[in-house]
């Protein structure tokens, strides 16, 4: 078994195993942290897909993450106050259900993704990473003038949203919820990647010009890229805000996009598996070095500093080697 | 009716004119070859067939379609199939990737591919920047045929290859205009190897076409005059 497939293993082994250990010693934080490590990681998933195979460095991947969250938020809020969303010319109403609540927040990033990569994809480099910040940006300022949802408080969801069957509260329920979601996530990514559909992103991300010569479109490809990824992270956010029961424009924020792109860069940019090491990497940061210290931001950065500039694979390139490690 | 007719293609790299007056046809099932000194225009004319680079005067038709506006990977759709100069394969992806990558609809597939070039089915797993020169070489052409091409286009097909591979490279340059009928313009110096496979030339000087014809007529005098170092 080669030595990244070996780790990928190890690495979903230790996501089921420790929580069901904090579990079995009845340690509900323990779960929630690892609960959070698995959402970031679905997040970190999606920006990969975009960043690690088509070479896309944004950074307005907040938007999606808001988005889905505040698509559970604002479903969750009219289910609670007993208020329709919309009265004409149909009437919606809020829910509950996980599942209308996930599928409402992929279409939703899935869509606005479309449309912000339809723009920002026809610029290249900086220009790129900027227009996709501004769009992130524009959604974060929107959100804290949006009084009907909480404006800059955001909104608070008093009960998880429920699942067929499930028991969502309990905090080991909804981490098998969001662990299976992982797998999910995991395996589609891993298919488009090795579809031609992949191969020719990662292609385009080498040489434009050669793949037009076989008769591909980069923008194209680039464009349903960025709407899987957007899609992804927007269902990241649904999950997220399940967790905390509130959303609020912070998930829109400059700093949850960088936050986002640091779980890939932990990890190992273009590795399937590396936002999963990375954003569990962090969670495990925050809670060590926060313990230690109020400023631990400064030791991450450190910490990240020597991860660009000594180990670009991330964790996985140190382990598993530098072979597919994007550069 | 030509499969493909360049006449009186202009074409420049921004100010500069890199092509002045150029005429080429090809036939269903011809192998071209193009000739030139190093600077005629040779891979310059290649980016204009491919679409890379836009004429500015003159037409170019494929298959009965005005190129003008044809953006390049619409001519890989229409069927032109492109070996670029340097091969160029992607890299970071393995061998099988590169060709499946590249598939469209149509006879050659990956086993068709691996028929024409045993090597590449040994190295299937292997990714590109781990071959050798001669491998990749096999693997760009691979890759061009996986479009399922009407036009083979070869730029430099054989450049800074083994003798031994070139001759692999050769044979499965007959083997395809023998077994598919393929049309072929082939970029190349060596005028015996091209002798063996062409049907037509066509040689360039400074961006013009100064001789079109059979290449069983070229001559000695004509070699000396326009290939001559």
């Amino acid at each position: 078994m080669r030595r990244e497939t070996m780790l990928n293993a190890t690495l979903m082994l230790i996501l089921l195993g420790f929580p069901l250990w904090a579990w079995s010693v009845d340690e509900p934080f323990l779960i929630t942290l690892s609960t959070r490590a698995v959402i970031f990681a679905i997040a970190g998933v999606g920006l990969n897909f975009a960043l690690g195979i088509g070479g896309l460095v944004s950074l307005g991947h907040a938007a999606f993450f808001g988005i889905g969250g505040y698509a559970m938020g604002i479903l969750a809020y009219h289910a609670q106050t007993y208020t329709a969303l919309a009265e004409w010319p149909v009437l919606i109403e809020g829910t509950k259900s996980m599942p209308v609540i996930w599928i409402v927040a992929i279409v939703a990033s899935a869509l606005v993704a479309l449309g912000m990569g339809a723009l920002s994809l026809r610029t290249t480099g900086v220009y790129f990473i900027m227009i996709t910040l501004a769009f992130a940006q524009m959604f974060f300022y929107f959100t804290i003038s949006w009084p009907t949802y909480g404006g800059e408080d955001g909104l608070s969801i008093y009960v998880r949203n429920g699942f067929p069957g499930l028991n969502t509260m309990d905090p080991i329920q909804f981490y098998a919820i969001c662990y299976a979601w992982l797998v999910v996530v995991l395996f589609l990514v891993h298919r488009a990647a090795k579809a031609p559909f992949g191969l020719m992103l990662s292609a385009a991300r080498q040489n434009g010009a050669r793949v037009q010569a076989v008769g591909q479109v980069p923008y194209r490809l680039y464009l349903v890229a960025f709407t899987i990824s957007g899609a992804i992270t927007g269902l990241a956010g649904a999950l997220f805000a399940d967790l905390n029961r509130f959303v609020s424009p912070t998930m829109f924020s400059w700093q949850t996009s960088g936050e986002i792109m640091v779980f890939v860069i932990l990890g190992g940019v273009g590795r399937i598996f590396g936002p999963v090491a990375g954003a569990a990497l962090f969670i495990l940061l925050e809670h060590v070095l926060g313990g230690l210290s109020e400023y631990w931001h400064v030791y991450l950065g450190a910490i990240l500093l020597g991860v660009v500039l000594f180990a670009r694979g991330g964790l996985f390139g140190l382990i598993a080697g530098r072979e597919v490690a994007h550069d | 009716m030509s499969l493909l007719k360049l006449s009186h293609v202009s074409a420049f790299y921004g100010a500069s004119q890199a092509l002045f007056d150029v005429h080429l046809s090809i036939e269903k099932g011809q192998v071209v070859a193009l000739m030139g000194r190093n600077g005629m225009g040779k891979s310059t004319t290649v980016k204009v067939i491919s679409r890379l680079l836009r004429h500015r005067g003159g037409t170019v038709m494929f298959d009965g379609q005005d190129m003008a506006r044809v953006p390049s990977y619409r001519a890989a759709r229409a069927g032109i199939g492109l070996v670029p100069e340097g091969r160029r394969c992607f890299s970071n992806l393995t061998v099988h990737e590169n060709l499946i990558a590249a598939a469209r609809p149509g006879a050659w597939d990956f086993k068709a591919v691996a028929g024409l070039f045993p090597r590449l089915e040994e190295r299937r797993d292997q990714v590109a920047a781990s071959l050798s020169g001669g491998e990749q070489q096999m693997l760009a052409i691979g890759r061009a045929l996986m479009t399922n091409p009407q036009l083979l286009v070869l730029d430099e097909a054989t450049e800074g290859l083994a003798p031994v591979v070139r001759q692999e490279i050769w044979a499965a340059i007959a083997r395809l205009k023998a077994e598919t009928g393929m049309a072929i313009l082939v970029i190349d110096k060596s005028i015996r190897e091209l002798s063996r496979v062409a049907d037509h030339a066509v040689i360039l000087e400074k961006g013009v076409s100064v001789w079109e014809g059979a290449f069983s007529a070229l001559s000695p005098e004509i070699t000396d005059r326009y290939l001559g170092v």
